[in-house]
């Protein structure tokens, strides 16, 4: 079985959140970059945990520039076979999933793993964008994914319960919880990750439909209102009197 | 403008979520929008009331196929020449919104929590630790609405509805079951989010935070490593890798509050904290705080709760 998974980087989940040139873009100064948490833990390790119970390989892609090399080499000593590198800026999301069908189309991935958003930009968009661009079904938000043969079984938290679908591959899935643990790398890992092939592919050409103008900081918390324990009951009474949420 | 707005309509009612799209739509168009749905779904007129003129139905067709539901989508923009795709930024939504852009080459704003200003439509980033302004340059734009962005507006009026009659093709995925959740409330839709963490020692201590959830009508959540602890199911872990919630309340109990944490839940309208440590990082992110102990603040919460429904 041949796996694709998409690997995003992202600042590390507790990085100052600051913006620079009049808050037109993100700060990294001092920040540390790391592989996106659902790319990693759930959309990697399950095509790790596939490729181990049916054999095949796990490739991982990425579309970012030499900066991002670290954080692919990560990926590599958790256990992908190798990786690819698009070498361009990501911009818009369009654009992410435009260089990615471009490198996927006719390589024959039974599987294009992704994760379910990036904890920076929060779009869930890439991955449902691939598969519109390679004519494949797409489960978003996946929390369980099994594979028999050329049938997959799929499912996600909906309101109210568990949708379980099934589908046949190739197929592109998004993981969100669940769907497997994190793996820690080891030593014999991380050793084998720097011998690995992460080969550079030129950008294709996209489109640029979408761009951030400006950020901005959610407006201060107001003052915490503290209620002596002994009065605790008291709380209750608040948020029904005076914040009136319950 | 010509808007467009798709929205799921499966179950016994219309969601909330759904009145919020179409208000949105309304809203941003300045006049009635198109309403495109699928299913089987009845009194779809009243939809009218939050804005619709019209709503495109496929009837018969209970697809969870982000591809029939794409072409359903992008036939409707195209016979309404539409330039506002507007969607719910839900599991449906998820699998739809990026198709359709993908096939529409336009810009896609996901989770959008305002109108556009100007040209510039808001949106969450960092996991709500910052929001950004995003600027479309597509002829069309896709937007996907973040539930609980915006009230549901109720007018007088009340909508066509129109079937569907173009082909969605086999769909290529199957829904074999659907397991529903266990009693209570589910989290994502819930008002009021009772959450507790490791400060309450083990899962044999859950029987009060249960009890206050039941009397007060919440769902309950926990932090992440109550979950991977198995102490309480995974559905139920909040925050940065688990799910994002936006309730009216949160009433966090024994959860230091790490900006992980933060992540998913940062986003209520009001937080309550409890926390026997009075430097917990979570009383800055509070609204009300209480330093106490876990074990002995609870039952009093639990007696005024009681004491509250008795009077109300
Ligand atoms: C990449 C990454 C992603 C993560 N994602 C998430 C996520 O999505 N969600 C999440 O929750 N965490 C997440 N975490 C973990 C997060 O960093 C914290 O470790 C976690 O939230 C702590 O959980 P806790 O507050 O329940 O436990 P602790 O940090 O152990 O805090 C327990 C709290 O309870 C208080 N307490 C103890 N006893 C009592 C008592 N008797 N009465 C009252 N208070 C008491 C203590 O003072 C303390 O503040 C993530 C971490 C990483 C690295
Ligand atoms: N620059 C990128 N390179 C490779 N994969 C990406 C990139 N950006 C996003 N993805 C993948 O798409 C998923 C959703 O990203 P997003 O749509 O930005 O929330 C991520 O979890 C990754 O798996």
């Amino acid at each position: 079985m041949k796996i694709l998974v998409l690997i995003s980087q992202v600042p590390d989940t507790t990085a100052r959140i600051a913006f620079t040139n009049d808050n037109t873009s993100y700060d990294t100064s001092g920040v540390q970059f790391i592989v996106n948490p659902y790319d990693e833990w759930y959309a990697l390790v399950r095509g790790l945990e596939l490729k181990e119970a049916n054999g095949g390989s796990v490739t991982t892609v990425t579309v970012g520039t030499a900066d991002t090399e670290p954080t692919i080499r990560k990926a590599l000593a958790i256990g992908a076979d190798e990786a690819v590198r698009i070498d361009v800026a990501p911009v818009d999301a369009l654009q992410v999933a435009e260089q990615i069908a471009a490198f996927a189309t006719d390589k024959g991935y039974d599987l294009v793993l992704a994760g379910k958003e990036t904890i920076d930009y929060n779009g869930s968009q890439v991955a449902g964008m691939v598969a519109e661009l390679l004519d494949l079904p797409y489960v978003p938000l996946a929390s369980k994914l099994d594979i028999a043969g050329a049938t997959a079984t799929v499912e996600r938290d909906v309101a109210g319960g568990v949708e379980v679908l099934e589908v046949q591959l190739p197929l592109v899935v998004s993981a969100s919880k669940g769907m497997a643990e994190q793996r820690i790398p080891n030593m014999r890992g991380i050793m084998a990750a720097r011998t690995k092939p992460l080969n550079v592919v030129p950008a294709a050409e996209a489109d640029h439909v979408a761009a951030t103008a400006r950020f901005e900081l959610p407006p201060p918390k107001g003052t915490c209102k503290m209620i002596p324990a002994e009065d605790a009951g008291q709380l209750i009474e608040l948020l029904h009197s005076e914040a009136k949420v319950i | 403008m010509s808007t467009i707005v798709f929205i799921d309509t499966r179950g016994k009612k219309i969601p909330k979520a759904a009145t919020e799209a179409v208000t949105y739509a309304h809203q941003l168009s300045g006049g009635p929008v198109t309403a495109v749905t699928f299913g089987d779904a009845t009194g779809l007129e009243a939809l009218g009331a939050y804005g619709a003129g019209k709503v495109v139905v496929a009837r018969g067709v209970n697809t969870v196929d982000g591809q029939q539901l794409t072409k359903l989508v992008v036939d409707v923009a195209s016979d309404q020449d539409a330039k506002n795709v507007v969607c719910m930024h839900d599991a449906t939504g998820r699998s739809v919104a990026p198709r359709v852009a993908a096939r529409l080459k336009a810009g896609h704003v996901a989770g959008a929590i305002a109108l556009p200003e100007g040209d510039l439509i808001k949106r969450n980033v960092f996991s709500g630790k910052a929001r950004s302004w995003v600027k479309v340059s597509s002829p069309v734009r896709v937007i996907s609405l973040m539930p609980n962005s915006i009230a549901p507006e109720q007018g007088e009026r009340t909508a066509t509805v129109e079937e569907y009659s173009g082909d969605l093709g086999e769909p290529r995925i199957a829904l074999k079951e659907v397991r529903k959740a266990g009693e209570g409330i589910p989290l994502p839709e819930a008002e009021i989010v009772v959450s507790a963490g490791r400060g309450m020692k083990g899962p044999e201590n859950w029987g009060p935070i249960e009890e206050l959830a039941r009397l007060l009508g919440a769902a309950t959540a926990c932090s992440r490593p109550v979950a991977d602890m198995h102490w309480r199911p995974h559905h139920e872990h909040v925050g940065q890798t688990g799910i994002a919630i936006r309730p009216n309340c949160y009433i966090a109990i024994g959860i230091s509050g790490a900006i992980q944490h933060l992540a998913g839940v940062n986003q209520s309208k009001v937080i309550a904290v409890i926390n026997k440590d009075p430097e917990a990082p979570f009383f800055k992110a509070a609204d009300y705080g209480i330093v106490g102990d876990a074990f002995e603040v609870l039952p009093k919460l639990i007696e005024a709760a009681k004491k509250l429904n008795a009077e109300h």
